[in-house]
């Protein structure tokens, strides 16, 4: 193993090592020594990420190579522990452990109260290594593994106060639908194995074409098109994309730290990450582009639609995510791969910095989230409310943060798309833009401005549960909140300004990722004519004052002053209108209760179908019980003839004997005896 | 002349009459018995004419030992009998079904 | 017709009728008696085929002591005898069915065809006698057999004995293995009691070591 490699495993290890101490030695180490191996372990993951960074970067090398030959089978099988370090990966890599570092800091302060501190660091350390492997690998198989580990610290993150009833159905619920999304991801890295022989990402790219030229067996679908989509679906659940997104507002149960780190920066990205990863297959199946681009506009603009109607100050933001997952599957969908990286990137900062500081604000005023009973803050939390609005700035796209740079660029590869279904994608992600700055000012807002409405403290939110007994009430007016709180607010808060401008020369124009993404420029021009049209960042954002993007984007926070400040009994008035479009958007479209009553109540039905009439009447019933009664009534029938009667006996031995006589003696001999007699 | 045929006819009937007395009564298990010793006493007559129309000898020591072993098991037999009766206290047959299956 | 099928006839009648009489009879009495009288005509029989020794085998061992049996056997046992003719002449189509079968099967082949014994040879066993024929062939070739004919006979015996023995309860015998297989101890038992002291012993003087 080259040093560089022995470098690279320590990003991954120290991340677990810490986990691993935390975990096992949580009650020895106490609370202030589990942070500190924990945010140790991080820290390092960290700078040696930064350092790997710069190494491929700036001085253009690929790390590759094996760490750990797992199992070697003699038909070809080779399982193994590897790494590919290309732009794509390092930059993953810097994210999630700057990313992981920051929620590490932050959890200090949030979970100072919790009882199971240690045990919290313990997962977040875990999940960094998970996450990490999954970005560094080289092959599907520790991809697998990273995306299983992934799925799994985040159903025992998602019910960390295992006691309530709400967050163990919600962590079950994301495992599950997980589950469903893996389905699909198996049954496309078997393919992959079956009809490349081998898991590793260079091979197996290396036979795109072949693929692309195979069909399936018994049918004419493109083999490279079902395993793109299979694929895919697994980043569906993943990513939590249409119709397998359910899981994702209901897992804001969990603490609001893994809320920012796994549900906005991390672990949702995996399954874009995953597909700019298998750009060379995907680039070469129209069908499955076209079915990623379509899943993605429904997704960006519907979960937004929904996220204008939630009381929740963590499902606003849950939703949020849920389209921005939307818009970054779409550039995919539109073979801008690189584009969709940069949203992920820039997404990773302003929504993990909106995700704390709504943790900022639930712990200010003591574990409440319903944004009906906060407002006015800006007074009293100064640091929360600028970062915030740096924030939802970003997140909005307003020309100069780092937002703009990277959604406008989506919104303009969709233009130049000319698959099936990218008309529909154009219009939602454009419509999407006044959607996304209506639901987010509309959360400002009534948090952070109009009238204040927290007075109630008797009555506690959500979180309330879980409060230490020993908290007063006495300090009843919110105040801003401690220093590992707000740090890595203001930490979030920088590159959520300055890392669009920076990145997108060389990212969206330049050849960032060339090598590590691949772009069939000649089928798919939307990443050739962006970089066509760019002409530097500045140039840009001055530009994106006069275009459509920022006039919708403008609209929508004018409409949320106008409706959650100016006039705020007007929203009721709206909704009185059209109740029905209130109690659609209420019910999350129902798909919840679809998913209940067809689904999971289906799958009941199966099961008990099964249970009745398969394993009770069929096989309980007609074959074993049935054939034992069979061998019953036989049985019965035959002993009659066994009667206890001598005579019987005597009779029929006799009978035997006459029959026997008859057939040696007689038969033979009749013919002579007849002739005889005559 | 009488010859073989006519001796090998009564030993038929006397075999056939035997049958039918085995299977006729219901009643009575010493009759059974009885009707067995006419079976043997059949058979013998058989060997016994078959011995001299062969002038073969071995004929009748055959019928010896019959003679003897169909001693024996009467004996057994009707000890069995007795032995039955006692438990019983019937003899007769169609009460006898205890080892009805 | 020459005298041996003339006694020839008398005596099949006799057995055949005979036979059928004892299955037939209503008193079980009379069916031995039947028996017996089938079994002199038989023997008869035996002795125009010039079997001297088995006929008078017969009479002397069958009926003499196997019949006899039967009629102790009979008359000792208890035996109702209107119970016992219901439902008598029901089965006789099928059982007569199979009989006649039988015998018309058996006839059929045996009586026929190709059989050149069917005059009687040259009768040269009259120089020597049947009965001395039959030992010397007896005790030649047969003399294993007739041991195992012995043997055959000593087990009907001890187990004729063996299933109807009853014992009487008031008789005294002896049974020497159990008396053999006492121990002391399930005889005797010692049991160790203190000495019953009295009052004034004390005083007495302690008794002589002997």
């Amino acid at each position: 193993m080259t040093p560089i490699l022995k470098l690279a495993l320590l990003v991954p290890l120290a991340p677990l090592a810490g986990a691993i101490a935390a975990g096992l030695f949580g009650r020895t180490l106490g609370r202030t020594g589990a942070h500190v191996v924990t945010i140790f372990g991080v820290l390092v993951a960290t700078l040696v990420s930064a350092l790997i960074f710069w190494t491929v970067i700036f001085d253009h090398q690929v790390i590759s190579g094996t760490v750990y030959t797992w199992a070697q089978a003699g038909g070809g099988l080779h399982l193994e522990l590897g790494f590919l370090i290309d732009s794509l990966t390092a930059t993953m890599m810097l994210v999630v452990s700057f990313v992981s570092l920051m929620v590490h800091i932050y959890t200090i302060g949030y979970m100072a109260d919790d009882p199971g501190y240690q045990r919290f660091f313990s997962y977040i350390a875990l999940f960094t290594f998970s996450m990490l492997m999954l970005v560094m690998s080289n092959n599907f198989l520790q991809l697998f593994f990273g995306w299983e580990a992934v799925g799994l610290v985040s159903y025992l993150l998602i019910g960390f106060w295992f006691k309530r009833p709400s967050a163990i159905y919600a962590s079950l619920k994301a495992f599950i639908v997980n589950r469903v999304g893996d389905i699909g991801f198996v049954l496309g890295i078997g393919l992959i194995y079956a009809y490349c022989g081998s898991l590793d990402y260079g091979a197996v790219f290396a036979k795109a074409s072949t693929l692309a030229s195979s069909v399936l067996p018994a049918t004419d679908w493109s083999v490279l098109t079902v395993i793109c989509v299979c694929l895919f679906i697994g980043a569906m659940g993943k990513s939590a994309q249409f119709p397998l997104h359910v899981w994702l507002p209901d897992s804001m149960e969990g603490p609001t730290p893994i809320s920012a780190l796994i549900h906005a920066a991390t672990m949702v990205t995996a399954g874009i990450f995953m597909v700019a990863r298998t750009s060379p297959l995907f680039e070469l199946s129209e069908t499955a582009l076209s079915f990623v681009m379509v899943i993605g506009a429904i997704t960006a603009l519907f979960m937004g639609l929904l996220g204008i109607v939630q009381n929740d100050i963590k499902r606003v933001i849950a939703y949020s995510t849920l389209s921005q997952l939307g818009y970054m599957t779409v550039a995919l969908g539109a073979s801008a791969y690189s584009v969709a990286i940069f949203h992920l990137v820039t997404h990773a900062f302003f929504k993990a910095l909106l995700f704390l500081a709504a943790g900022s604000v639930i712990i200010a005023l003591h574990h409440e989230q319903d944004i009906r009973r906060m407002g006015g803050l800006w007074r009293y939390m100064p640091i929360t409310w600028i970062t915030s609005v740096i924030g939802a700035l970003a997140l909005i796209g307003m020309p100069g943060f780092a937002g703009f740079y990277s959604k406008d660029s989506i919104i303009e590869a969709v233009s130049h798309s000319q698959l099936p279904g990218s008309g529909f994608a154009q219009f939602a992600v454009t419509a999407g833009v006044f959607v996304t700055a209506l639901y987010t000012f509309r959360m400002i807002f009534l948090v952070f401005h109009g009238k204040e409405r927290f007075g109630a403290h008797d009555e506690h939110g959500q979180g309330a549960q879980v409060h230490e007994p020993e908290h007063t009430h006495a300090d009843s007016a919110p105040h801003e909140s401690p220093a590992v709180v707000w740090v890595p607010l203001v930490l979030l808060a920088i590159p959520s300004v300055i890392a669009g401008a920076m990145a997108v020369q060389s990212m969206v124009a330049g050849d960032y990722f060339a090598g590590a993404i691949f772009v069939d420029r000649s089928a798919h021009e939307a990443m050739a004519e962006l970089s066509r049209e760019f002409s530097g960042a500045l140039d840009m954002a001055l530009d994106g004052f006069t275009r459509l993007p920022f006039l919708l984007a403008a609209a929508g926070i004018a409409v949320a002053w106008l409706l959650y400040v100016q006039r705020p009994d007007l929203p009721e008035v709206v909704r009185a209108r059209v109740p029905w479009l209130y109690r659609l958007l209420d019910h999350k479209y129902y798909l919840d209760q679809i998913n209940e009553i067809v689904f999971a109540g289906g799958a009941r039905w199966i099961g008990g179908g099964f249970w009745k009439q398969g394993d009770m009447a069929l096989i309980d019933g007609v074959l074993v019980n049935g054939s034992a009664r069979m061998v019953g009534r036989l049985a019965q029938l035959i002993r009659r003839v066994q009667s206890g009667f001598i005579y019987h006996y005597a009779f029929i031995m006799l009978v035997g004997v006459a029959v026997m006589l008859f057939v040696f003696l007689t038969w033979p001999y009749l013919p002579a005896l007849i002739a005889d007699r005559r | 002349m009488v010859s073989l045929s006519w001796y090998l006819f009564v030993g038929a009937v006397l075999f056939a009459i035997s049958v039918i007395g085995i299977f006729l009564n219901r009643k009575n298990l010493i009759v059974l018995l009885m009707a067995i010793e006419l079976m043997l006493l059949a058979v013998n007559t058989n060997f016994i004419a078959f011995s001299h129309f062969l002038g073969d000898l071995h004929g009748q020591v055959f019928v010896f030992f019959i003679l003897t072993v169909a001693a024996a098991e009467s004996a057994i037999g009707l000890a069995i009998l007795v032995a039955l009766f006692r438990n019983m206290n019937t003899i007769n047959v169609d009460e006898l079904d205890a080892l009805k299956g | 017709m020459d005298p041996v099928a003339a006694l020839f006839a008398v005596f099949s009648a006799s057995t055949l009728v005979s036979a059928l009489r004892v299955i037939t009879a209503r008193n079980p009495v009379h069916a031995v008696l039947y028996l017996v009288l089938c079994f002199f005509s038989a023997a008869c029989l035996w002795l125009l085929l010039q079997a001297e020794f088995l006929a008078i085998a017969l009479v002397l061992v069958y009926v003499g002591a196997v019949m006899v049996l039967f009629l102790f056997v009979v008359m000792m046992l208890d035996i109702h005898i209107d119970r016992l003719r219901a439902g008598f002449w029901r089965h006789l189509p099928l059982a007569a069915l199979v009989g006649v079968a039988i015998a018309l099967q058996l006839w059929l082949v045996l009586a026929n065809g190709h059989w050149q014994f069917l005059t009687p040879p040259a009768t040269d066993i009259a120089k020597v006698g049947n009965t001395k024929a039959l030992g010397e062939l007896t005790f030649s070739e047969y003399v294993l057999p007739l041991q195992i004919a012995g043997a055959i006979l000593l087990v009907a015996i001890i187990a004729a004995i063996a299933l109807t023995l009853r014992r009487r309860s008031d008789s005294l015998h002896q049974r020497p293995s159990e008396q053999v297989r006492v121990r002391a101890r399930d005889r005797l038992t010692i049991v160790h009691m203190p000495p019953a002291v009295r009052a004034d012993a004390a005083h007495k003087t302690p008794a002589k070591e002997v």
